[in-house]
């Protein structure tokens, strides 16, 4: 008899695709996979069935439109974990920068008949919808992460994922503290660990890309920085960004963004 | 006795070290500061870069002198080498049966000599061989690397801007732990002999005596290098800082500190005697097999306090506290022994500049800064 394997959806919402890359990415281990589990929906992949039963749901992209909340709820129904991957999908993404803007008013700018888009003022977490089982940092994520979620949800096991600050991965690949060394402001100090330190390795300063780490101190850097010479404005730039809508990152940077300049 | 290596000699030193087996690390200039890499060649060494250092502060400038070890120290040194940043400590594997095997995974790799570690680093270096080797259960792992190392200390002839090893006694002059312990001077350097195997390299090089003037002049730069330090640590960092944090639990300053503290951890990796560590699981994707590993952690992670679905340390102030209560108080119950050397390392790799001798200073009502004594 043939053993029943676990089935997994990967669905795109709006988003730019890079996350789902995450699995193609895993290149032999991919293959080793597909072996353990059916991959019934993976567009990127080649199979399609976007309204399959499955045991583990992996979405990416945020909500931006009326046909994707509905879509959502469908895909919650359809699936026994859901586990969202990416900026877009845990905290809305670089576009859920709309949601400090008049929607309506940018339609009009930009489109000649903005009656014929059909979209939300807000770009949202997919959490803001649906309840989510797991969620997986970074834009984008990375295979290992992926990989690990679902090898633990595969073992019965609950994932787990060290919410520690970049700083800590930085310093065990021994890299230059960009910000001590070269006065190079850096979010390091209050992001989500997993990228490996990538931007510190090149010797830039981390952009928040994998969004907040557990107990932030945005106060404090916002004054760092300062002393380095940044303006408010570009303060704010850096907390609202690529995680513009994560907690404790919109409220920094939008109380620098009121803040009046003397 | 000591010898003197001129620096003509300098590149049959990494010869010979290299003929005995070894791979010979030395400090670097990489990225805007010291590191330690692989080094085959004098050339490579730092000349005449000197580190600049204040409160999340470090700039290397070149300096008038042409010498090799015009610096204080960069951001690690001996730790990373004994106790790795991340290391495999056993694996599992299952066969076809279902049955379990465990296997240690001890390092391979050749020897390594270390040139140019410092005094605090050396003093460190003895406080986790007490941590990691002494007592009921010896660390395998550090203790592989701890006996295929071999050191070469250089004095410091110049002490940064956040240095106190004068108020802690752990510098700036290496007392022990080393092989060989060099001092810059004139054309070269003296060379003190620590061990038998420092003396055989040292004989091998056919180096001469060092003169009197000689050791006249290295044990003048150590003593500069001792009276440039203006910063201390309250009490000489003595067993009495522990009664004092202890008795200073509720302080106000614990609440300051901890609004200007990121969490990050950085003091903690660089600190050269930290040792916490968490413990992962890297499954293979077959489910057959496992690689067990650790990773350096520290006391400003919520995993480090985490018990069974509760983080104890949930705030900034509990974890600053309990940082500074264990490496200044607590580690002498522990280890009987400060846990700090004052290599400042903490203070320059703050993102934010928290200097903990301030911070020591403010609970002991105490300066934390002396008076040049030249």
């Amino acid at each position: 008899m043939e053993e029943i394997k676990p089935r997994i959806a990967i669905h795109k919402f709006t988003s730019c695709d890079g996350c789902q890359l995450a699995f193609l990415h895993l290149g032999e281990d991919l293959i080793r996979l597909a072996e353990k589990v059916d991959i019934v929906h993976f567009v990127e992949m080649g199979p399609i069935n976007p309204t399959a039963k499955v045991d583990v749901a992996y979405v990416e992209g945020s909500i931006s439109t009326p046909e994707e909340a509905k879509r959502i709820r469908e895909i919650r129904d359809n699936s026994r974990y859901l586990v969202t991957i990416g900026a877009c999908a845990t905290s809305g993404g670089i576009q859920a920068l709309r949601n400090f803007a008049d929607t309506q008013s940018w339609m009009k700018a930009i489109y000649a008949t903005p009656k014929t888009v059909s979209t939300l003022d807000t770009a949202t977490a997919i959490s803001k919808h649906v309840k989510v089982d797991y969620e997986i940092y970074g834009c984008p994520v990375n295979s290992q992460q992926v990989l690990a979620s679902l090898l633990s949800l595969l073992q019965k096991v609950t994932p787990t994922a060290r919410r520690d600050k970049v700083c800590l991965e930085c310093k065990r690949l021994g890299y230059a503290c960009v910000m001590v060394t070269k006065g190079e402001p850096c979010m390091g100090p209050i992001t989500h660990t997993g990228c490996g330190a990538l931007c510190p390795s090149l010797g830039r300063g981390c952009y928040a890309c994998y969004g907040p780490a557990e107990n932030i101190n945005t106060d404090s850097l916002t004054q760092w920085l300062s002393s380095l010479g940044l303006s408010d404005a570009e303060i704010s730039r850096h907390f609202l960004f690529i995680q513009n809508s994560a907690p404790g990152f919109k409220e920094a940077g939008l109380k620098l963004k009121k803040k009046k300049t003397p | 006795m000591p010898y003197f290596l001129a620096y003509e000699q300098f590149n049959d030193l990494i010869t010979a070290l290299t003929a005995l087996g070894y791979r010979c690390l030395g400090p670097q200039v990489e990225d805007g500061s010291i590191v330690f890499d692989d080094l085959s060649d004098a050339t490579q060494l730092p000349w005449g870069m000197r580190d600049q250092q204040k409160p999340g502060y470090y700039r290397l400038q070149k300096s008038e002198l042409n010498e090799a070890f015009a610096w204080a120290n960069g951001p690690q040194a001996i730790k990373p080498l004994l106790f790795k940043p991340k290391e495999s400590l056993w694996r599992v594997e299952r066969d076809e049966k279902g049955a379990f095997t465990f296997k240690e995974t001890l390092p391979e790799h050749k020897p390594i000599a270390l040139i140019g570690a410092r005094a605090c680093d050396l003093a460190a270096m003895a406080i986790q061989d007490k941590t990691l080797l002494q007592g009921q259960y010896v660390d395998p792992h550090y203790r592989w690397h701890r006996e295929h190392l071999l050191v070469i200390a250089v004095n410091c002839s110049y002490s940064g801007g956040n240095c106190f090893c004068v108020s802690t006694q752990t510098g700036p002059k290496a007392t022990s732990g080393y092989d060989l312990a060099l001092t810059e001077v004139q054309n070269g350097f003296v060379v003190e002999i620590g061990s038998d195997k420092g003396l055989s390299l040292i004989e091998s090089l056919h180096c001469v005596e060092a003169s009197a003037t000689k050791t006249a002049q290295a044990e003048e730069r150590s003593n500069h290098a001792a009276n440039m330090q203006t910063k201390r640590m309250p009490k000489d960092n003595s067993r009495a800082l522990r009664d004092i944090l202890m008795n200073n639990l509720d302080h106000p300053r614990w609440q300051e500190v901890a609004e200007r503290c990121l969490s990050c951890g950085n003091c903690t990796a660089v600190c050269p005697t930290c040792f916490c560590h968490h413990q992962t699981e890297y499954p293979t994707v077959d489910g057959n097999g496992s690689v067990h590993a650790r990773e350096w952690d520290s006391c400003f992670t919520e995993g480090h306090s985490a018990i069974h679905g509760q983080v104890v340390r949930d705030t900034t102030e509990k974890r600053y506290k309990q940082w500074l209560t264990h490496k200044l108080g607590t580690w002498w119950d522990q280890f009987d022994t400060s846990g700090c050397v004052g290599c400042g390392r903490c203070v320059t790799w703050c993102p934010v500049g928290i200097d903990l001798t301030e911070e020591m200073a403010a609970i002991a009502g105490e300066f934390n800064t002396k008076e040049k004594t030249s």
